[in-house]
């Protein structure tokens, strides 16, 4: 802050140290470089000057050592930041298993959060320190993208698929949430705070809509209310499959091939049922797509995810 | 002959007069100063947007203009500045002017597609003028589906038409130059000899032919899907609107090389010449700009490493996006040895080069950065991104136009402009290029989204430094506007090579007549023969050892 303003933005993730390290070791490999070039160049330029015009400097066609070093030395540079940052990157493709799965659904120009407790939020995102958690995120309309600079994270925001995107917060405050994917008139308003909050006040912001009802309830009124629950029956007896222990798994397909239950494919079963057909079931589900928002499909999802096997006892009535 | 003044020697300007003389001219030369008026025409429209730009992001708050009118504004800015300056400028200018002479012919091999390729340059550059009059379009230079194809209600249509319709011309103007370079080079002028100015020429012209059509389908498609409503991008109706980004950076990646190469080779005559050496690793040099057009066309993903493409094909992209970095490393170091122990001079055309390769420098190694998936995260659709590539693209490029047009502008013109205020510009360009972009890098990895019209308050300083920073560059590209025109008429009258430089171009008459050469030259020596002899004589036409 010595020049009245910030040169480096503030670290408040798990990445943000790691982003930062990595960074500041390309930022030491550019300043040599850039230094040894210019300091050359001038250097050159100055030494070198024309003294007469009738200097005939004596030519020299080149080196082949010298092609062969400054062609390794950068070549070897470059694969020790491709590995670094490859590394870096692959994990902010892999969540904890334990984390806390946040949905948020953007759209022309908001940012709609719902926890799995049911709170939801425009434009704002409550997490607690030291948890990692897991944004499971889609589009209404155009692709946007969730940018947060204090976690050093940032993904597009796609319609019609799911995005994820994970972070652990290591320090309470407010941070900015800005839409970095360009989306339209109103972009640059497309922006929010996250509040990472203590465990016990997050608890506390929690439990604040005592009302609220959960994903997975607000989920299983849904299944009911559309009628889901009719063909989908837990014990298979249904014109559809049952969904219990569903999600995660393997699915076999008409036609031979085979396919994982995960969030795509779940979603894509409530929109447009007929583009993948579960072996042994006749394709009767109608469409769906239009009669249910993003959010509900999203709370359909939460319930599927809850259909656990073991848990079979519990199962819908 | 010999350069011995006559009354009144006949040369392609004057050869004939009027408007129609132009219009309908197939000399390669005049066809460079329809381009020259043009592309000047076109950047300080797309500057013109930029100053606004600029003044917009003053305040954090959006006071100057509307939302929607700053986000119709950069969107003009980045089309105008690259379709309708930079991926013309040097090619279709000093490529168009230089690379029949370069090589001893008398002109392009295809004439008349020549000078077709500026009349369907201009017919595009109608089309995307007309959208802007009929209120602009706001969906960014890089037109992402589906905002693009389904959402924005602006003039997109015409606007993807006008570019669509002047990708044509880059593709003729690069067949028409890779069938002279093939063809049409002079006795004895082997792929060894050519200047390194043809040879990137050449590696660009392979990027026009391969690159261009891609981007013109997928801009047809965009107008398609919008014009007829088909499902292609907008995946509520079954299309991929990461199949846009991946078909548009396809070409839009080469692009950047199509918009540096040039300059590159501008680069490697004008160091040799004022260094008085030949290029150092001259084949090094010549092999960086070909690698640079073919790994080129194999690192667009870099440009979707958040976009939600998998995990290992992010790793790839990034992979070889680090080897396209090497070939230009390689010509930096060629460049910097070749100043050493020459003999240098500081006339302006050195100092744009000298001024390129501190730039590029800076360009190349932020692109490092990008490159890094790691970094690429978090500074991806930053304002990271837009210092960078302000650095390749307008530090760069613009530096190497510049100095290649103050460097052969005798030769066009018959004509020096003014050293003096050619030097001053040069400097004024370098310090107002580093004060406006180099505050971009801080705000980017700050986390300053790009295309943001207001923004939070703790970046204005910054914003502040790089508004007053382009004040200074704006007079910095005025100047050589003013002194250049200023020259037609009163600058001193040049010599038929007033640097004393080695390439067929200076061994005719400035300027030079409409067949360039009175006698089809016979080359003997490699370029930049800078040594021993002088320059006239490494050329057999006039041998100067009888």
């Amino acid at each position: 802050m010595i020049l009245g303003f910030p040169l480096f933005p503030e670290q408040a993730s798990t990445m943000a140290g790691r982003v930062d390290a990595l960074f500041y070791f390309l930022l030491g490999v550019a300043a040599f470089f850039a230094s040894l070039i210019f300091f050359l160049v001038v250097f050159f330029a100055v030494k070198y000057r024309r003294r007469s015009e009738d200097e005939r400097p004596k030519p020299i066609t080149g080196h082949l050592g010298l092609e062969v070093f400054w062609t390794a030395v950068p070549l070897g540079l470059t694969l020790v930041m491709f590995v670094w940052g490859a590394l870096l990157f692959f994990d902010t493709y892999n969540p904890p298993l334990n984390a806390v799965e946040i949905n948020v659904v953007a759209k022309q120009w908001m940012w709609k959060v719902q926890h799995p407790e049911g709170q939801r939020e425009i434009n704002e995102l409550h997490v607690p320190v030291g948890r990692p958690v897991k944004l499971m995120m889609t589009s209404e309309d155009v692709i946007h993208d969730f940018f947060v600079p204090a976690f050093r994270v940032k993904k597009d925001v796609l319609p019609e698929r799911y995005s994820t995107l994970w972070f652990e917060a290591t320090k309470p405050g407010e941070y900015h949430l800005f839409c970095s994917q360009y989306c339209g008139t109103q972009h640059s308003g497309m922006v929010g705070r996250i509040v990472v909050m203590e465990p016990a006040e997050y608890v506390r912001w929690l439990g604040g809509g005592a009302t609220e009802v959960s994903m997975t309830e607000a989920g299983e009124k849904l299944f009911q209310r559309l009628g889901c629950s009719t063909c989908h029956r837990p014990d298979g007896t249904g014109q559809g499959p049952s969904l219990v222990g569903l999600f995660g798994k393997p699915v076999q397909l008409a036609g031979g091939k085979s396919v994982t239950a995960d969030e795509d494919y779940i979603r894509e079963s409530i929109v447009d049922p007929r583009a993948k057909i579960t072996a042994g079931y006749r394709p009767v589900m109608p469409i769906f797509k239009g009669l249910i928002s993003e959010d509900g499909i999203l709370q359909i999802m939460a319930y599927i995810k809850s259909l656990k096997r073991e848990e079979r006892t519990q199962a819908p009535k | 002959m010999n350069g011995q003044p006559v009354a009144r020697r006949e040369h392609y300007l004057n050869v004939s007069y009027g408007v129609k003389s132009w219009l309908f001219t197939t000399d390669h030369k005049r066809i460079a100063w329809l381009y020259l008026v043009s592309v000047t025409f076109f950047f300080f429209i797309g500057g013109l947007f930029a100053t606004l730009i600029r003044l917009e992001l003053l305040t954090p708050q959006g006071d100057l203009v509307q939302a929607e009118t700053y986000n119709k504004l950069f969107t003009m800015h980045g089309v105008t500045m690259i379709f309708f300056f930079l991926i013309p400028s040097i090619p279709a200018v000093l490529g168009n002017f230089l690379i029949p002479m370069m090589i001893g012919a008398r002109d392009l091999a295809f004439p008349r597609l020549n000078l077709a390729s500026w009349y369907i340059y201009i017919l595009g550059g109608l089309f995307t003028l007309a959208a802007a009059a009929a209120g602009g379009v706001d969906t960014g230079w890089t037109f992402y589906t589906p905002y693009s194809s389904i959402y924005s209600n602006t003039n997109v249509a015409l606007t993807v038409v006008g570019v669509f319709i002047t990708g044509f011309s880059s593709i003729l103007t690069g067949l028409n130059f890779v069938v002279t370079i093939h063809k049409m080079r002079a006795p004895g002028m082997t792929w060894f000899r050519l200047p390194l100015f043809v040879w990137s020429h050449y590696a660009t012209s392979i990027i026009f032919i391969l690159g261009t059509p891609v981007l013109a389908i997928s801009l047809a498609l965009v107008a398609v899907e919008r014009l007829l409503n088909l499902g292609i991008f907008d995946p509520a109706r079954g299309g991929d609107p990461l199949l846009f980004q991946h078909l548009f950076w396809f070409y839009s990646h080469p692009a950047v090389y199509i918009m540096i190469l040039p300059g590159m080779g501008v680069i490697s005559e004008l160091i040799p010449c004022f260094s008085r050496k030949r290029v150092f690793g001259y084949e090094f040099v010549a092999f960086s700009s070909v690698a640079i057009a073919v790994i080129g066309f194999l690192v667009w993903g870099h440009h979707m490493f958040v976009s939600g493409q998998s995990v290992y094909a992010g790793m790839v992209f990034s992979l070889l996006s680090f080897l396209v970095a090497i070939p230009s490393a390689i010509k930096v170091f060629n460049w910097t040895a070749t100043l050493y122990k020459g003999s240098i001079s500081y006339d302006a055309p050195m100092l744009y080069a000298l001024g390129f390769i501190g730039l590029f420098t800076i360009g190349g190694l932020t692109g490092l950065f990008l490159a890094t998936l790691g970094i690429d995260i978090h500074v991806h659709d930053t304002y990271f991104v837009i210092a960078h590539f302000h650095y390749i693209m307008v530090g760069s490029a613009v530096m190497a136009y510049l100095g290649g047009i103050h460097f052969w502008w005798p030769k066009m013109t018959g004509r020096m402009y003014s050293e003096g205020w050619a030097r001053l510009a040069a400097l004024i360009i370098f310090i107002g290029f580093n004060l406006t972009f180099f505050p971009q890098f801080v705000l980017g990895y700050l986390g300053m989204p790009r295309r943001y019209h207001v923004y939070p308050p703790e970046f204005q300083v910054l914003n502040v430094m790089s508004s007053a920073g382009a004040s200074i560059l704006a007079v910095g590209y005025v100047l050589p506007l003013v002194y250049m025109i200023w020259s037609l008429r009163y600058g001193a009258v040049a010599g038929k090579n007033p640097w004393r430089a080695t390439g067929l171009e200076w061994e005719t008459p400035s300027p030079p007549p409409t067949d360039n050469f009175e006698v089809t030259p016979l080359v003997t020596e490699e370029a930049y023969a800078y040594d021993a002899i002088e320059p006239e004589a490494a050329y057999a036409g006039r041998p100067a050892h009888v």
